[in-house]
């Protein structure tokens, strides 16, 4: 039997065999191995690969939660395991959370192959370790054909933000200045390039990528950090309009400073997108305390997630909550939100 | 293609561009971009700032999706809502509001409405699905509307009998007539769309200065382009010699794309069309000729819409024409918003609301 059957969701022999077999040989995680009903932890217990950490004093606790129901499964740079554990660990690295603990909750559709499924879980085992964190908590449901698109994974994460650190979309300050982890756009235009209807040839991949250790780096470089935020859905150009909506302040950036790729170039020019709100899901940008600009971008660049980070523009005091760009050419325009989803266009 | 992308958008150049155009431009000059990707093209790249304060910029009806008529549209979403009937359509029209509905709506209810960049698309659709008619939504101009005959003559040549049309393109020429005979605002200059007139040829302008005494510039989309096209138009106005100059010479000659043009009537013919914001204009429109009457949707199916609606207080039409801006719209921004539109004019990619509203923030 190669595929998910009904069976595999009722909680019977076949779940226990299927969370044994396929599942604990990837989530090795002693909590989730005692297979008790929650997981029960203690943040004292480092991982091998963990930095140092002061739990003592640490009060907080950071906690998210996401799905992913990404198209098609497996796309140029990643897949939908890929995509959960460094979706999450990244929401939680941009409060300044050190991420500990993921859970990790699959709905499979009837039918689907188990080869499939093994894929996507070693995957995450993969990332889990990259980011090192833990999978201590799962749960699979199975649905009839046609309930759900073949997998969906929804996850939660926790982490514990050391003392001191206020990391928010609120705190960006006039003065202070923006930065990106790099070039923008890879990940929606790689997985749109393999969806179905919309085959073009191209080299891009998709930037997926637990960015902890990245932030990490950051906040040992300057303890000025005051907004951090992963463009996912709606772009680098719906970010920056949170921020700047969120901390009530002008943001204005330039066009020629901010980093895009050849190819997303041309697809988006192709097909009447634009990089500012395509997704991207192994950046960053930050915004910063302008004399630590220098040494945050001196860190960043030394790390391979974010060799191309820029300085992409500023926090101004006024207009408050909106976006300026000032074009290649010299002009200005407003970056709106992205209005619904992204179409394209007819001539 | 980075080559068209870098050299195009030189800010050295454009500030050279600017700074010819200042010193050009004397007199007050009313232009008009016909093309909504050139209204798109302006605002993105921010040229309106960079003009002096003697030329006005106008946005002209050449958006495909802003002048389909309601009762167009109507008909399309009422096919779509047909049983076994797949619809398929470029991207733009799904959200466009119909008199009481849209395409996204429909596709939401049930009906089977699908998203294509080309009728190549749609044609691969009915080979695949042939046992369901499969209708493609040809709104367009000149631009799009060979394609569109290609894929009919595609489904002639192989015996594809379950691929429909339906023609719903427009020409820009007479439209552009139109709006002059309609004298409602004062125009110095146009410039000219540059893909329409890469298929019609520049020589399809000669009639703006022979009979109403304009200029007319054909130019490209890229920033470097439209101030080129800019510069020309203004030069031609202050020395008062209209004529037709075609300044995007690497993609339109005088006499077009002949093979294209070729295809066109080969599969339609001219008739009148309607258009939203300019009513019925003659010999605007496409219609299907008789040889290939059996992929015209209008012939295949009767539906029937219902009474046609339209939005109240909704200015697309006048904006359409140049005779208002967006923002001479009481809709506009308060009721009317990308997110919750009540024209096409806020829901096309090259709706000159949305453009507007995107790019202009509260300064414009």
């Amino acid at each position: 039997m190669n595929r998910i059957l009904l069976a595999h969701g009722s909680g019977g022999r076949l779940s226990h065999d299927l969370i044994c077999d396929l599942f604990l040989p990837h989530f090795t995680a002693p909590a989730l191995a005692r297979l008790d009903d929650a997981a029960v932890v203690e943040p004292g217990e480092a991982l091998p690969t963990k930095r140092q950490l002061e739990f003592t004093d640490s009060r907080r606790l950071a906690f998210t939660t996401d799905s992913y129901v990404v198209k098609p499964l497996f796309f140029n740079g990643g897949d939908i395991g890929r995509l959960a554990v460094c979706g999450t660990v990244n929401d939680l690295a941009m409060v300044g959370a050190t991420p500990l603990y993921l859970s990790a909750g699959f709905i499979i559709e009837e039918g689907l192959e188990l080869d499939v499924l093994r894929e996507v879980v070693a995957s995450m085992r993969a990332s889990a370790q990259e980011a090192a964190v833990e999978i201590v908590a799962g749960d699979t449901k199975v649905v009839e054909k046609g309930g759900a698109d073949q997998l969906f994974i929804s996850t939660a994460g926790l982490g514990i933000v050391p003392d001191g650190i206020e990391i928010s979309a609120s705190n960006a300050r006039p003065g202070d200045v923006v930065i990106v982890s790099g070039a923008i756009g890879d990940h929606g235009i790689a997985v749109l390039s393999e969806r179905e209807g919309l085959a073009f040839k191209t080299e891009l991949e998709s930037d997926v990528a637990p960015l902890n250790h990245l932030v990490a780096d950051m906040m040992q470089a300057s303890s000025h950090i005051h907004v951090l935020r992963d463009p996912t859905r709606g772009g680098l150009g719906t970010s920056l309009n949170e921020i700047a909506q969120q901390s009530q302040v002008g943001i204005a950036i330039e066009e020629h400073r901010i980093p895009v790729r050849d190819g997303v170039r041309a697809a988006c020019e192709m097909l009447g997108y634009d990089p500012l709100y395509v997704a991207n899901e192994g950046k960053l940008v930050a915004v910063i305390d302008r004399e630590d600009a220098d040494q945050i971008l001196e860190a960043m660049r030394a790390h391979p997630y974010a060799e191309e980070a820029a300085i992409i523009g500023e926090v101004t005091a006024e207009p408050k909550g909106k976006v300026l760009l000032r074009t290649g050419i010299g002009g200005t325009r407003v970056v709106d939100m992205l209005a619904g989803e992204i179409l394209p266009r007819i001539c | 293609m980075m080559k068209y992308l870098d050299e195009f958008r030189d800010p050295a150049l454009a500030a050279a561009l600017v700074d010819k155009i200042r010193r050009r431009s004397t007199r007050p000059v009313r232009l008009m971009e016909f093309c909504g990707t050139h209204t798109v093209s302006i605002f993105k790249h921010g040229i309106r700032q960079l003009l002096p304060p003697t030329i006005e910029m106008l946005s002209g009806p050449g958006c495909p999706v802003c002048v389909t008529a309601n009762a167009d549209l109507d008909w399309a979403i009422a096919l779509a809502s047909e049983p076994d009937v797949i619809l398929t359509t470029f991207g733009d029209m799904l959200r466009v509001p119909g008199s009481r509905s849209s395409l996204e709506k429909a596709k939401a209810e049930g009906a089977d409405v699908r998203v294509v960049y080309s009728t190549l698309d749609a044609l691969q659709i009915a080979r695949d699905n042939p046992d369901h008619p499969v209708v493609f939504l040809g709104i367009g101009f000149e631009t799009t509307a060979p394609t569109i005959a290609a894929s009919i003559l595609q489904a002639d040549a192989e015996g594809v009998s379950n691929y429909y049309v339906f023609p719903a393109h427009k020409l820009t020429p007479p439209a552009t007539r139109a709006i002059l005979d309609a004298g409602e605002s004062r125009l110095d200059g146009i410039i000219g769309p540059g893909h329409v007139t890469t298929v019609i040829g520049s020589q399809a302008w000669e009639f703006l200065p022979r009979d109403y005494g304009l200029s007319c510039v054909i130019a490209g989309f890229e920033p470097l382009d439209i101030l080129q096209g800019i510069y020309t138009l203004v030069d031609r106005i202050e020395s008062g010699d209209p004529q037709v100059d075609n300044v995007y010479s690497r993609s339109v000659r005088p006499e077009g794309n002949q093979v294209a043009l070729e295809h066109m009537y080969r599969v339609f013919d001219v008739c009148a069309a309607d258009w939203r914001g300019l009513g019925t204009v003659p010999a605007s429109g496409l219609k299907v000729r008789a040889p290939f009457r059996h992929f015209d949707a209008r012939e295949r199916f009767q539906v029937d819409p219902g009474p046609v609606v339209e939005p109240q207080g909704c200015l697309c039409g006048e904006v359409i024409r140049g005779v208002r801006t967006p923002p001479e719209c009481k809709l506009y921004r308060k009721v009317c918003t990308p997110h919750r539109p009540v024209g096409p004019c806020m829901v096309s990619s090259e709706g000159a609301c949305a453009a507007y509203y995107l790019y202009a923030g509260e300064q414009d």
